[in-house]
């Protein structure tokens, strides 16, 4: 890796909207500072030749860990409702979605 | 005249709810409706610290998908596809992204068309949410409402190579798709319900040699009437940009039942980056050869099979109504009903006309009644009308159509009566009925109604006909 | 300050309850009183359910007076990490972001206490998420190191072992990550194992980073550590990563001591850690040497990059695991104008800055055009540590280490440098990469009156091993230097 991939500014600010989190513009910076900082820290990782070398996603490997298609119980919906912050008509409550047609 | 130089490219992502008794991860029932909230469990909400468990059942639905449509079965793996969305409990959905289980396969539809399939992969579907506010439109809302019942149900996504070319294509290639995926017995293949959901990626080109264009993804197309509407739209969208100069920008839109056109969403700067990983709760799925052989033995017949037993035992027969018959499952019993000797002409036009209206029913009528019903109009016994009237109550409650016939008067007239009852009328109708010797076609109706009514429907068109006829001389 | 000398033992109180030499009830009331005495400077405890403990207690006494056997933790207080789900009674993760928030479910962990008799006292402390080497990250306040408390207890589960070390509980249960049991244990001079992953269901600890994630017991002595190991381990359906074999219950041996063993010293765990800790080290290879056991150095390379490794897999993993917090379902919410913004708001105002550095940090790794050269490679090397340890433990039974390169730091030391801070996990990350057993045993202190902790690792399902060696340097507490 060279500077050029190093974290900036805007690369922060762009994870933040991806991660739902708003920094403020000294978030900004001292996040870039440290994550830069991490960041360079795992360079020695891409020091290592690892064309060849498989990932590995879980420290056990498994295969095939089904259950089996029979019913259980459910959640009395009381009990999960009045954990939420929000709900009514025994739903979830949440302020309008954008998600729509303009 | 421009459009004629564009050729539309399509491909489909089907997404198909399995029929498990179970969601994908958790023990709660898999079952459409039912009171907002009532199948849900801590794993299906996403709490924390729960943990998916993968449903055997899913596995094997998906694998029979993926044999029915001629793919390679591999082993695969689960990713997570991150994106945030108040239906998705976990704010992450577990998919399957570079190893899905199924690959490579293909799709003939009975116009003799093949079109590819890419994949067919297992995923999970979201939960519900429904607009608060008066006018139920988006903007207006304050505030919507969340139902998780169908969070966690089991989806197999299907993604079609683009090598659908129109709009009828497409409806051709859903409505065998369906057929196949309800034959398998994986799907109840409700579009009406959700149980089939159609995303339409397309693009223009100008001509078959030309590189794809940039392609739009049409979502909420909610039955095969509005997908072909929804694509036609956005074909001629797509035309009329590139004519006036204009550049087709990828983006999803979103079809619009009221106004039949395609609208964009809200463009969301991220919606690209998903950022996909293994998910770590779930280990690999190596289905291996015994259990995919299973798989394949154990697969019913598919509807070309069916639809090639229909022809071969039926012999005549319409293609159209061949595959309609396939497609709502009731070739089986037109199949037993011609194996009772039972006249196919007539069963296949009561089965199409009358019956598919009520198919649950239709599918549970027994062979045998149903038979002897069709041979009761045959014979003449039973008119059209009252075959259709008796058919009904079949569906209705059950019974023999003998009985049934009896309760409802259907008696049939003994001959001396009806040629009363016609002589009579045609004394009444001296004007008429020289007309009907002249050979007057027009008049044979006028009597055959004039006969209907005088016996309230007891009298057989045919008979009265053939009555008329010795009349003449 | 001297702990916990007098302090009963679990398998004391288990036995004597057992054998009605004292009951339940009166050791749960004295364990509630040693927690109001103590726990204002200490704060190990972010909730003591003393209500249910009483009356759980007084179940467990009338099962004994009926004559039935309440388990092998009967009548045992524990303490429970706050990332542990429990019924009705508040989970925090240490975060303000749950806001008190009750889970209508019991982790798997809990039931099988709770079958085998043990009683729930209260929640412990915990960096936010399990995320930090200091519980300093706790949105309630740091808990303080029980030996000097100016100092941490380590992280992130740095309540549970401060509990365990001050002797207001006989037992505690942490969650492991990269270290976040036996980092504390060491800080606090007390046991800390981190099982294999698999041998104890995870279903309920509320995910930090799932692939490296493991629950497992804190103690003040090894025995203890193997009874609460036998309770909690098992087979469980509800976690598809836990490992369906047969796992008897753990008995060590220690007759034999070390005699036979292969025991490796990794070169690369002693690099760059304070001379009193080499020392201590030096002082436990005689030991060994001494029962028996065949010390040998030896050097498994990739432990160096570990670290680095593990900085971009756990952020990866906890940046998908932490997007459910979003104020919809449960916990806190911000409002907002749309539910979009409202889950920005609620997260914002939720998570404290180590969470969301972390977020950020997995959130980049993962992203489009970065995902190769971050959480790709760190995969890559994870395959890489994995093939390390098989060929060192082609010639080794167990390996030996310091768990941490310094005893507990003052508090406030590190807050402000992150990458510092993750540098004190640099001896205990490599076994969660691997996904290997490894124990914190207390061997000593420091000129300071800190105590130093040693690391036993084995591969995979030996931790029968780990607990073995562990406790035969434990044997060597008379012979140190206190
Ligand atoms: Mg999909
Ligand atoms: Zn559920």
């Amino acid at each position: 890796m060279n500077n050029e991939n190093l974290i900036t500014e805007k690369d922060v600010a762009h994870v933040a909207v991806l991660a739902r989190l708003h920094l403020s513009e000294k978030e900004i910076t001292d996040f870039t500072v440290q994550l830069r900082s991490i960041l360079e820290h795992g360079r020695d990782i891409t020091a290592l030749d690892l064309a060849d070398i498989p990932p590995t996603s879980g420290p056990i490997p498994l295969e095939n860990v089904f259950r089996e298609d029979v019913k259980g119980g459910c959640v009395d919906k009381s009990e999960v409702l009045s954990e939420a912050p929000g709900h009514q008509e025994g739903q979830f409550l949440v302020p309008p979605l954008l998600d729509g047609s303009e | 005249m421009t459009e004629e130089r564009y050729e539309p490219v399509i491909g489909l992502e089907v997404h198909c709810e399995l029929r498990t008794a179970t969601k994908l991860w958790c023990a709660c029932p898999n079952e459409f409706g039912g009171e907002p909230n009532t199948h849900i469990c801590p794993i299906c909400l996403g709490l924390p610290g729960t943990l998916p468990v993968l449903n055997r059942n899913a596995v094997e639905y998906a694998m029979r998908i993926g044999t029915a449509l001629n793919c390679e079965i591999k082993p695969s793996k689960f990713h997570r596809k991150n994106y945030f969305y108040p239906d998705m409990p976990k704010d992450f959905q577990i998919s399957q992204y570079d190893e899905p289980i199924n690959v490579q396969g293909y799709l003939d539809l009975p116009t003799g068309i093949r079109i590819g399939i890419e994949r067919a992969h297992i995923e999970e579907d979201t939960g519900k949410s429904s607009h608060l506010g008066k006018s139920g439109r988006i903007h207006a809302a304050y505030g919507a409402l969340v139902d998780y019942n169908r969070a966690g149900v089991p989806l197999v996504e299907i993604v079609s190579a683009p090598d659908i070319r129109s709009s009828e294509q497409a409806k051709d290639y859903v409505s065998e798709l369906r057929a196949v995926l309800v034959a398998t017995g994986a799907t109840d293949g409700r579009m009406e319900e959700g149980s089939l959901r159609v995303d339409a990626n397309v693009s223009v080109r100008k001509g078959p040699d030309a590189p794809f264009g940039t392609r739009c993804e049409i979502k909420n197309v909610n039955s095969l009437r509005s997908l072909v509407r929804a694509i036609e739209y956005e074909i001629k969208r797509q035309i009329e940009v590139l004519e006036d100069g204009g550049r087709i920008i990828q983006q999803t839109r979103h079809f619009n039942e009221d106004t039949l056109s395609t609208v964009a969403l809200r463009s969301k700067e991220e919606a690209q980056d998903y950022r996909y990983f293994p998910e770590p709760d779930l280990p690999p799925i190596s289905p291996g050869e015994a259990w995919i052989n299973k798989v394949k033995e154990e697969l019913p017949p598919l509807p070309p099979q069916r639809r090639a037993k229909v022809k071969e035992i039926f012999g005549t027969g319409d293609d159209g109504q061949i595959i309609t018959l396939v497609e709502q499952d009731l070739d089986g019993l037109f199949l037993g009903v011609l194996s009772h000797g039972a006249d196919g002409e007539i069963a296949i036009r009561r089965l199409l006309n009358e019956a598919a209206s009520q198919i649950e029913a239709a599918r549970k009528l027994d062979v045998k009644d149903f038979a002897a019903l069709i041979g009761m109009e045959k014979s003449g016994k039973l008119s059209a009308t009252q075959c259709k009237a008796v058919l009904a109550e079949m569906l209705e409650s059950g019974g023999s159509p003998l009985q049934i016939a009896a309760s409802l008067g259907f008696e049939g007239m003994k001959s001396n009566e009806l040629e009363e009852v016609i002589t009579q009328i045609i004394n009444d109708n001296p004007d008429a009925f020289e007309r009907f010797k002249a050979g007057d076609e027009k008049v044979t109706q006028f009597f055959v109604g004039q006969v209907m009514k005088a016996t309230k429907g007891k009298a057989n068109g045919k008979s009265v006909i053939e009555f008329l006829e010795t009349k003449k001389s | 300050m001297k702990l916990s000398e007098q302090l009963l033992s679990a398998k004391e109180i288990a036995v004597g309850i057992k054998n009605k030499t004292f009951s339940a009830t009166e050791i749960v009331s004295d364990t509630l009183g040693r927690i109001e005495k103590l726990d204002g400077d200490i704060h190990a405890f972010l909730n003591v359910t003393g209500d249910q403990a009483l009356l759980r207690a007084k179940e467990i006494d009338e099962m004994v007076s009926k004559g039935e056997d309440p388990g092998i933790l009967a009548g045992v207080p524990i303490g429970i990490k706050d990332n542990i789900c429990t019924r009705k009674v508040a989970t925090t993760c240490g975060s303000k972001i749950l806001n008190e928030w009750k889970p209508p479910y019991d982790a798997t962990v809990i039931e099988k206490l709770r079958s085998q008799g043990a009683i729930v006292v209260g929640k412990t402390n915990m960096d936010e998420f399990a995320m930090g080497s200091s519980t300093e990250h706790s949105a309630f306040g740091p808990t303080k190191n029980p030996h000097n408390i100016k100092c941490v207890p380590g992280g992130s589960s740095g309540g549970s072992a401060a509990a365990v070390a001050s002797g207001m509980v006989p037992l505690a249960l942490g969650s492991d990550t990269g270290g976040s049991i036996r980092q504390p244990a060491a800080f606090c001079g007390v046991v800390g194992l981190k099982p294999t992953y698999g041998l104890v269901s995870r279903y309920g600890l509320v995910a930090f980073a799932s692939s490296l994630d493991q629950i497992g017991p804190f103690s003040r002595d090894v025995d203890d550590s193997v009874l609460l190991a036998n309770a909690i381990m098992g087979h469980d359906p509800l976690d598809s990563t836990s490992l369906d074999i047969d796992t008897p219950p753990i008995k060590i041996n220690s007759d034999g001591g070390v005699r036979g063993l292969r025991i490796g010293l990794v070169s690369e765990f002693l690099e760059g850690i304070s001379p009193e800790i080499s020392e201590a080290i030096e002082r436990a290879c005689k030991y060994l040497d001494a029962g028996g056991g065949q010390v040998e150095s030896c050097s498994v390379p990739s432990v160096k990059q570990s670290l680095s490794a593990y900085y971009l897999i756990a952020p990866a993993e906890a940046s998908s695991n932490l997007a459910r917090f979003d104020g919809v379902r449960f916990g806190m919410r911000v409002d907002g104008k749309n539910a979009e913004e409202m889950m920005v708001n609620t997260r914002t105002a939720g998570f404290g800055d180590e969470v969301k550095r972390r977020i950020m940090l997995g959130t980049y790794a993962l992203s489009a055009g970065y995902y190769d050269a971050y959480y790709g490679s760190a995969q890559k090397l994870r395959t890489l540590v994995i093939r390390d340890f098989e060929s060192v433990y082609q010639k080794f039974d167990v390996l030996l280490s310091p768990t941490t390169p310094t005893t507990a730091f003052e508090i406030g030391a590190k807050i402000d440098d992150p990458l510092t801070m993750y540098l004190s996990d640099v001896c205990t990350i490599p076994t969660n990469l691997a996904g290997h057993p490894a124990i914190s045993v207390p061997f000593g202190y420091d000129s300071k009156g800190l105590p130093i902790g040693l690391q036993v690792l084995a591969p995979a399902l030996k931790d029968d091993l780990t607990l073995k060696v562990a406790s035969y340097l434990e044997s060597a507490r008379e012979n140190a230097n206190d």
